[in-house]
């Protein structure tokens, strides 16, 4: 394997804010050298190498698009662990809008209110934008690592919540 | 005047030829191959001047087959041995398939894939298909006067690891060697793509005879990258063929009816869908062989109705990819048509209602599939030195464990991008354990037994240990032709585990040698000789393939004792050759990709340093 990480694979400075449209152009520019079709004649020993090649791109390019999944990466690099699975202690405050949120994907479920489910969707998207614009604070500024840490524990609770709605819909749509 | 071609020192793949190349659409209802000629994508006719050809096979008693029209004329005489639609059996068993009873077929359900049982014996599915391919590969060698030297065979978007391994393992059966296995949708897209000049977002609605596949493509510059898949691989043409059957014997009010009337009414069904395309109202008259006469008139309108329902059930999945992918309908650029049931007006008219605008139907089809995996198969067999094609794909379902309690634990999401890999770590659950199995499941539900089971593993040769002291890590891979394989190493002690592979559903590698060696019986081959042909043509490959990466690249990657080295073990491979030890020659061979492993990696890492230094080149330019 490649002796580097996720963003020296792409060229990219280690951080958490990111030039996606370089990162597009750089991932197709390496697929485009790599990927297995382009040793499809090739040796089986030429057709292996290229394909954990390939595989390794494409999961950093998937790392690296998604903010949480970059936030986590870059917490690793500096060695701290998330606990998404340990650590399930949140402020008091961020609960009780899990809640509501809850009861209104019920709510709209047993009134068949597909608008309603859409509108929590994009509040949804809204929340997980304000924790990613904290998340560029603690991870590149104040290098606060504990609080970028919580950060992707609550952007992982949203994550479970769009599941949910995106069940719901689902549901609806049947 | 023409313009000579004329190719850049050292980038010419001369001395070696043009390769012989094709795409083959494996359908449910009709199977194509296309190749790439003077540029230009084209599907190969028959003597007749025929490009399709009917997925049927005719089994007779004296063990020979009729595949094709051929067959199609048995299909009311001899309902039992001539197998249509053999692509809804591939990688199923009998509980897998809805309205078994309807097919006039003596079903046997194996432990693996059900199984036909003929006046010519049992067959497997796969050895059905194989015969269509085995047809469809004496057409091109036929057409372009020599030996295939791959193909690239496409299968729905939606089809899961047993569908695939299944389809694989009957082009082996047929001797094809499979350059790639392609999504439909896929193959479709490249062929309008290219043609098209096309850039931005895409939606290629598929339906066709027995499979319905939505994707969703982003195309930019020979870029085509799948954000999303999804489908039904049990909803077709044929089952509007179905509904229009049904509604025959309720409206002639019909006692039950045996396996010919049944033939002669589906054909009767299918020919009225198709007449109903371009007429408002049409006539089905036939004579059943139980004295009954059938006088019928169908109109578009009732015609709507009856199968408004499979219309519909098409746009749930449409709705899912759209969400996967996350793209609004009012960012799609276009929506492609293919396969030949999407011919129907009230399937377009559908999904002209659903997208805001007109789908694009200016490609046929019925080609379109086979024409795109032709393209690249053109490109996998080396024949095009250009870069810009690019097709990146994705898996189109979850892969899990089975976990405490029938549960699933997702282990790679669908709508991966390929090929991708994950490790999962495991422990041991008790004192001095040497052994644990995993159940491998396709599908998007959390019980196991709602999902589909791809295969047991069995790691064996775990090191003692206490409880919850071992490591072992398994990584699951899906390669570019989206098949799975699984490994497994012990961390503490470095040990690889034995994985003892039992897949669910499928053939296991004996029972496909098993079938190539009944398939020697009957073409009294000489089972030997085809040894020998099989480990010659492996190792032309690589010899032809080392000797392009050494004239590339061997005297930058190499140093001179590296190059003698190899070139010394490809001489005696070379002479080896002439000789008849297949043994040797498949060892010789293995020793030789060996040898060569090292020179690979440092062709590979050269190339991700030409993907560093390009863009840096890119930037200076800015």
């Amino acid at each position: 394997m490649l002796n580097s990480n996720h963003f020296s694979l792409f060229d990219l400075p280690v951080s958490f804010a990111i030039d996606l449209a370089q990162l597009n152009q750089r991932y197709r520019a390496m697929q485009g050298e790599v990927h297995p079709d382009r040793v499809a004649a090739g040796t089986p020993a030429e057709r292996l190498r290229s394909m954990q090649l390939s595989t390794q791109v494409n999961e950093a390019y998937q790392t690296l698009k998604s903010p949480v999944a970059r936030a986590r990466y870059l917490l690793q690099l500096n060695g701290v662990d998330t606990q998404e699975e340990t650590n399930t202690a949140m402020p008091a405050a961020f609960l009780m809008q899990q809640m509501e949120w809850r009861e209104a994907i019920e709510d709209a479920s047993t009134t068949n209110d597909a608008l309603a489910l859409d509108a929590l969707l994009k509040q949804l998207r809204q929340a997980a934008g304000n924790l990613e614009r904290d998340l560029h604070h603690s991870l590149d500024q104040s290098h606060d690592y504990l609080s970028a840490a919580e950060a992707v524990r609550k952007l992982r609770f949203l994550d479970k919540v769009h599941d949910e709605i995106e069940h719901a819909i689902e549901a609806l749509e049947q | 005047m023409a313009l000579l071609q004329i190719s850049e020192p050292g980038q010419s793949a001369a001395p070696h030829q043009h390769r012989l190349a094709v795409g083959i659409d494996l359908g449910t209802t009709n199977s194509l191959v296309a190749t790439v000629r003077s540029g230009l994508s084209i599907v190969l006719h028959d003597d007749e001047g025929r490009v399709l050809l009917p997925s049927v096979v005719h089994y007779l008693a004296d063990g020979s087959t009729e595949v094709g029209y051929a067959a199609q004329a048995q299909q009311s005489h001899d309902p039992h041995n001539t197998i249509v639609s053999a692509k809804r059996f591939m990688g199923r068993g009998v509980h897998d398939i809805p309205d078994i009873a309807h097919y006039p077929y003596r079903f046997i359900d194996a432990p693996g894939m059900l199984q036909l049982n003929t006046v010519a014996g049992i067959k497997s599915p796969v050895e059905v298909s194989a015969e269509i391919l085995k047809s469809l590969k004496l057409r091109a060698e036929k057409s372009l006067g020599g030996m295939l030297s791959g193909a690239v065979i496409t299968v729905p978007a939606y089809f899961d690891d047993a569908q695939r391994q299944a389809t694989k393992d009957a082009a082996k059966l047929a001797g094809i060697n499979v350059l790639r296995l392609l999504n439909e949708p896929t193959a479709a897209a490249v062929a309008y793509g290219l043609d098209n000049a096309s850039e931005g977002v895409f939606v290629i609605y598929d339906l066709g005879g027995g499979t319905f596949d939505i994707s969703i493509l982003r195309l930019s510059r020979g870029v085509f990258e799948v954000l999303a898949t999804n489908g039904d691989s049990a909803l077709g043409g044929d089952d509007f063929d179905r509904r229009v059957f049904c509604w025959i014997l309720e409206q002639a009010k019909l006692p039950p009816i045996g396996p010919e009337d049944t033939r002669l009414l589906l054909t009767r069904a299918r020919e009225a869908k198709e007449l109903l395309t371009d007429h408002a109202e049409i006539h089905i008259t036939c004579a059943l062989s139980s004295g009954h006469l059938v006088d019928l008139m169908l109109t578009d309108q009732v015609f709507t109705e009856i199968t408004g329902h499979l219309v519909t059930k098409t746009l749930a999945p449409t709705r899912k990819a759209l969400r996967d992918a996350k793209i609004g309908i009012e960012n799609i650029q276009g929506v492609v048509m293919v396969g030949g049931a999407t011919r129907m007006p009230q399937i377009q008219q559908a999904v002209a209602r659903f997208f805001g605008q007109e789908p694009l139907t200016n490609l046929d089809p019925d080609k379109v599939v086979a024409l795109g995996a032709a393209i690249q198969a053109n490109m996998l067999a080396g024949n095009r030195n250009d870069d810009e094609l690019l097709l990146l794909d994705v898996t189109p379902l979850s892969l899990g464990i089975e976990t405490m309690g029938g549960l699933t634990e997702r282990i790679i999401p669908r709508n991966s991008t390929l090929p991708v890999a994950r490790a999962q770590d495991f422990t041991t659950f008790r004192d001095g354990q040497t052994a644990m199995s995993l159940h491998v499941v396709q599908g998007e539900r959390d019980l196991v037994s709602d999902c589909r089971s791809l295969a047991s593993f069995e790691l064996r040769g775990i090191p003692p240990m206490a409880a919850g002291a071992a490591r072992i890590r398994v990584t699951f891979q899906v390669d570019a032709d989206g098949l799975l394989s699984v490994k497994a190493f012990e961390q503490t002690s470095g040990a690889e585990a034995n994985i003892v592979v039992k897949p669910s559903y499928g053939l296991d590698d004996d029972e496909i040698a098993n079938m190539l060696q009944a398939g020697f019986a009957h073409a009294s081959d000489d089972k030997e000789a085809r040894a020998l042909a099989e480990a010659r043509v492996d190792a032309e490959r690589l010899l032809e393939a080392i000797a392009v990466a050494l004239k590339q690249d061997g005297s930058t990657l190499l140093s001179t004792e590296e190059q003698q080295l190899l070139e010394t073990k490809m001489n005696a491979l070379r002479n080896l050759l002439a000789s008849s030890d297949a043994r040797r020659i498949t060892i010789d061979t293995e020793t030789l990709n060996h040898a060569s492993e090292a020179f690979a990696a440092r062709r590979m890492d050269a190339s991700v340093r030409k993907a560093l230094t390009g863009h840096t080149l890119d930037n200076l330019k800015v």
